[in-house]
């Protein structure tokens, strides 16, 4: 087998504005299972930052523990990496983007991670709308210890060793919404086209993000009667819309009907264009996304696509009043600064 | 676009670029593969089959193969396929239990091949273990034409070159050497059931028309004679000051062999701008490392001499214009002429054939151009019977190009003699194996090495250049050897895809170090081509296109750039993609 990816590419492999090849946003060969959904979700984190032209060292990814977990080793070698407990990847990134708000936050973590031993800081990390994307790469199963049913597995879907699963399953997505997330997506490994504007608009996005990506197992859980095989969720895929993200809005010159298409924009002044917006379906209304997960449950429908996105968020660090920029800036002046300050706050403790 | 047909041999063929590029088609990377493996001997073997002379083109080949060469693609230099060739030449054992056994009893056919050269030689060795009884004819002392008279010994040492002629002279061939042939008709009145010609072209061209040529013409050399009488060791000596005429390898040749024979200040001059020289761009550099000034832009105008002494040359500048068409134009800049001080010139501006010991009469045709009418496939000429090959056949190219052609030749010769139709042509033996050993294990080293390409070590110039005879390369060690060969990408093991297994997971497409894998809509060839990941820019590269996968995309793979790393079979969970090593012999006399 093969641990090292030679060092060669295209010869007229494109840059970005950086003058970067995708290469400098690699990281190593993966040694997850082949065919395993999450090495598409690297790639495609991998193109969404070659394509935002972020600069790596301005990256932190932060992970859990889990086959999801291992996936930051495989993408972004030159950025920031926390491999933390299991579940406890929230709290690791809550703290790092409190002591430095400059960095771009990508957690990635998977279902058992997520909606199982670290379902408190899931909840928590969601109402405080830390600033950070959050790529859940769900799979239904405990992938790295023999595949058992997750939290996430769906009631009634069948394991590889053919029992089937009685538990109601979390739907991320929608307890996400529930819990005041201010952008809200779900798609597909399979699908790049979709997944990589979904994730290049999250990083764009002011506040909470989160990305729950349907991944297959392919080892134990891409069986007939799983509803997270590739084939399951290319045949129940129903996508909301298919998207384009807009760095400018002055890059738009084709005209569009505003009834089969809406432009969001984001908080830095992008835009996410909506293209074949499902009729009775507003991403910027709570209720109809709400209604929309409902119903796609009642119809076995996997709906991806961006779900819910609330343009005024105010993330953590704009909530809370933390100091504008990065601690490790701070100079003595700013930290001692005195004691005419110190009288002051006595005197407004009297 | 319609799916790739692999199974036609071809399209493999054409992805191994520099076995595909060789005239002979020698199978470039199982041979290096070999090397690598340390097994010297039947690397050389490979080569022996193919082209029959690995140690002489080891040292001077063409190298086709290295332009073409992927690795050139992806970084600077191609691997160094044919100093490789020479590892495997230098580093063989004793190579006799490999040859071909020569039958005892003939088999009733007898052939006459004028000119013992590399065509020659090369029909003479397919023909000898089938049985025939073979008569060489040759005016030289010793077998190997060309090679022998016009390659010095710096570059290729005489054992080396006796090593490789004698094992196919040693074939019960009969020898008629120090013999000029003076007429076909006399070869075919002998009895011979067919007669390869391959006298080469052997006549240098000469400048009989410029002012002063035949003033002083004790000094005044063609190229070639003077390379062969020195080969011969009739010529010992040249004077200080020396003029070379000629922008080719054989001006380089007699450049270089001055400067051993006792020429100090020794210059080529060449009509052509540097780079537009015919010269190999190695031996340029050879050449400027021995001090040799070539002076580009130079078109000789008239020799000067005093009292019957060569005194010297005058040339005209010039410089190189070009029309739309690219087409060139040498236009004099007006300056003064140049007046170049010489003791002795050679003139080393091209070569020719001779044929007037061809009777008219005997249906042998002969074009505008008085060369021969050659089928470019059989060799036949329009005799049959009579066949060409070599610098004979096609006008002058080069030592490989020869031994493809006395291949064909062979092929043809023997069809002819056993009654069968000569166009009717035999097929490679085409093979396509896997190479997987395990889940992850291939039989193949898929590390692609980052290392640059080695330089092959010489002998110090103060040693070289006082002995004719001492070769200046010395050839890689076997350290540098088994580097130099693990920088081959192994072109030849093939990214086989099978669209029935592919689950369309993207795994490839994800792995795949340059980006050469791609999962699209549909399209005609030129929308295809700009569609994909990165656009597959250069038509002479293939794609390979499978058939529509479930969910109605196409796999589109740009054999452009790919390192044949086999990491995407390696990331396949299904073996869609699997590695599989190609092997493409071309038929050979008798299969």
């Amino acid at each position: 087998m093969s641990y090292i990816k030679p060092k060669f590419e295209h010869p007229r492999a494109p840059k970005n504005t950086l003058g970067y090849t995708r290469k400098e946003y690699e990281g190593s060969l993966s040694t997850l299972c082949a065919g395993c959904g999450h090495d598409s979700i690297s790639a495609a984190i991998i193109d969404a930052c070659f394509e935002l032209a972020i600069e790596p060292h301005r990256v932190a990814k932060l992970s859990g523990i889990g086959c999801s977990s291992k996936t930051p080793a495989y993408f972004l070698n030159n950025s920031h990496g926390f491999n933390s407990v299991h579940g406890r990847m929230p709290s690791v990134a809550t703290g790092a983007n409190l002591a430095n708000r400059d960095l771009v936050y990508l957690g990635v973590s998977g279902d058992g991670d997520s909606a199982s031993i670290g379902f408190g800081q899931f909840a928590h990390v969601i109402r405080r709308n830390l600033n950070m994307t959050y790529i859940v790469m769900n799979n239904g199963c405990y992938g790295l210890t023999k595949g058992q049913d997750s939290a996430t597995a769906d009631q009634g879907s069948v394991s590889k060793a053919g029992s089937v699963n009685n538990f109601e399953g979390i739907d991320l997505c929608a307890i996400a919404i529930e819990l005041g997330a201010t952008y809200v997506a779900q798609s597909f490994s399979g699908d790049k086209g979709q997944l990589i504007p979904l994730i290049k608009a999250a990083l764009s996005h002011s506040g909470f993000s989160l990305i729950n990506v349907v991944s297959p197992c392919v080892t134990f859980n891409n069986n007939p009667g799983s509803t997270k095989s590739y084939d399951y969720v290319r045949e129940h895929n129903e996508a909301l819309s298919s998207l384009d993200f807009v760095p400018v809005k002055e890059e738009i010159t084709t005209e569009y009907n505003e009834i089969d298409v809406k432009m969001v924009e984001m908080h830095d002044g992008t835009f996410i264009k909506l293209n074949k917006l499902h009729q009775g379906f507003d991403p910027q209304d709570k209720l109809s996304i709400i209604n929309a997960l409902q119903v796609a449950r009642q119809k076995d429908e996997i709906l991806t696509g961006l779900l819910y996105l609330d343009t005024n968020s105010i993330e953590l660090n704009d909530l809370i009043g933390t100091v504008n920029k990065p601690l490790n800036s701070l100079t003595e002046k700013e930290l001692c600064p005195g004691s005419a300050v110190l009288e002051g706050i006595n005197a407004g403790l009297r | 676009m319609k799916p790739t047909n692999i199974k036609d041999s071809e399209y493999y063929h054409k992805v191994v670029d520099c076995q595909y590029a060789c005239p002979a088609h020698t199978p470039v990377p199982h041979y290096i593969r070999l090397i690598a493996a340390g097994k010297y001997t039947e690397a050389y073997m490979v080569n022996w089959e193919s082209n029959v002379f690995p140690g002489v083109l080891g040292r001077t080949c063409d190298r086709p193969c290295e332009p073409a060469c992927r690795r050139g693609r992806i970084e600077e230099e191609p691997v160094a396929i044919c100093r490789l060739k020479r590892v495997a030449a230098d580093f063989k054992d004793d190579i006799a239990q490999y040859l071909p056994e020569i039958p005892k009893v003939k088999n009733g056919k007898k052939i006459a091949i004028i000119g013992a050269g590399p065509a020659g030689l090369t029909v003479a060795r397919d023909l000898a273990p089938l049985g025939y009884e073979i008569h060489m004819y040759d005016d030289q002392t010793k077998g190997g034409g060309m090679m022998r008279s016009q390659i010095p010994s710096f570059r290729l040492p005489n054992s080396v070159l006796d090593q490789e002629v004698n094992v196919i002279l040693d074939m019960d061939i009969v020898k008629h050497f120090n013999q000029y042939v003076t007429s076909l008709k006399e070869i075919i009145n002998g009895g011979y059931d067919a007669v390869f010609v391959a006298t080469g072209a052997p006549k240098g061209k000469d400048l009989p028309n410029l002012p002063g040529r035949w003033d002083a013409k004790d000094n005044i050399h063609i190229g070639i004679e003077w390379l062969a009488n020195v080969a011969f060791e009739h010529t010992h000596k040249i004077g200080k000051k020396v003029i070379v005429l000629g922008g080719g390898n054989t001006a380089m040749d007699c450049c270089r062999t001055s400067r051993r024979l006792g020429g100090e200040e020794v210059k080529v001059l060449v009509r052509s701008p540097f780079k537009e020289m015919k010269a190999s761009p190695w031996e340029k550099e050879d050449a400027i490392h021995e001090d040799i000034p070539i002076l580009e832009n130079h078109v000789p105008k008239s020799f000067v001499s005093e009292n019957g002494q060569l005194k010297g040359m005058f040339f005209e500048k010039v410089e190189a214009q070009y029309d739309e068409k690219g087409k060139r134009k040498l236009v004099p800049t007006g300056e003064p002429d140049v007046f170049i001080e010489a003791d002795d010139v050679i003139i080393a501006i091209g070569q020719e054939n001779r044929f007037e010991w061809i009777e008219k009469d005997l249906g042998v045709e002969f074009d505008e151009w008085e060369m021969p009418v050659v089928n470019e496939t059989t060799f036949a000429s329009t005799r049959a019977g009579v066949f060409f090959g070599g610098d004979a056949a096609l006008g002058p190219k080069n030592v490989i190009t020869a031994v493809a052609q006395g291949h064909q030749a062979a092929i043809s010769i023997d069809k002819h003699c056993q009654g069968q139709d000569i166009n009717d042509r035999p097929a490679p033996d085409v093979t396509l194996i896997s190479t997987k050993m395990g889940i992850h294990e291939w039989s193949y080293d898929n590390g692609v090495s980052a290392d640059l390409r080695f330089v092959v070590p010489q002998e110090d110039k103060k040693i070289t250049l006082a002995d004719r005879k001492k070769e200046v390369e010395l050839g890689f060690d076997l350290t540098s050897a088994f580097k130099e060969a693990e920088r081959c990408l192994n072109c030849d093991v093939q990214t086989v895809f099978m669209e029935d297994k592919c689950i369309e997971c993207d795994a490839c497409m994800d792995v795949c170090p340059t980006q050469c894998i791609n999962f699209t809509e549909n399209a005609e060839e030129n929308d295809l081509r700009a569609n994909l990941l990165i656009p597959a820019l250069d038509k002479s590269q293939d794609i390979l296109v499978s058939d529509i996968l479930k969910t109605g995309k196409v796999m589109v793979k740009d054999e452009d750039v790919c390192l044949h790393c086999g990491l995407c079979a390696e990331r396949c969970p299904t073996s869609a993609w699997d590695m599989q090593k190609f092997m493409y012999k071309t038929a050979k006399a008798g299969c």
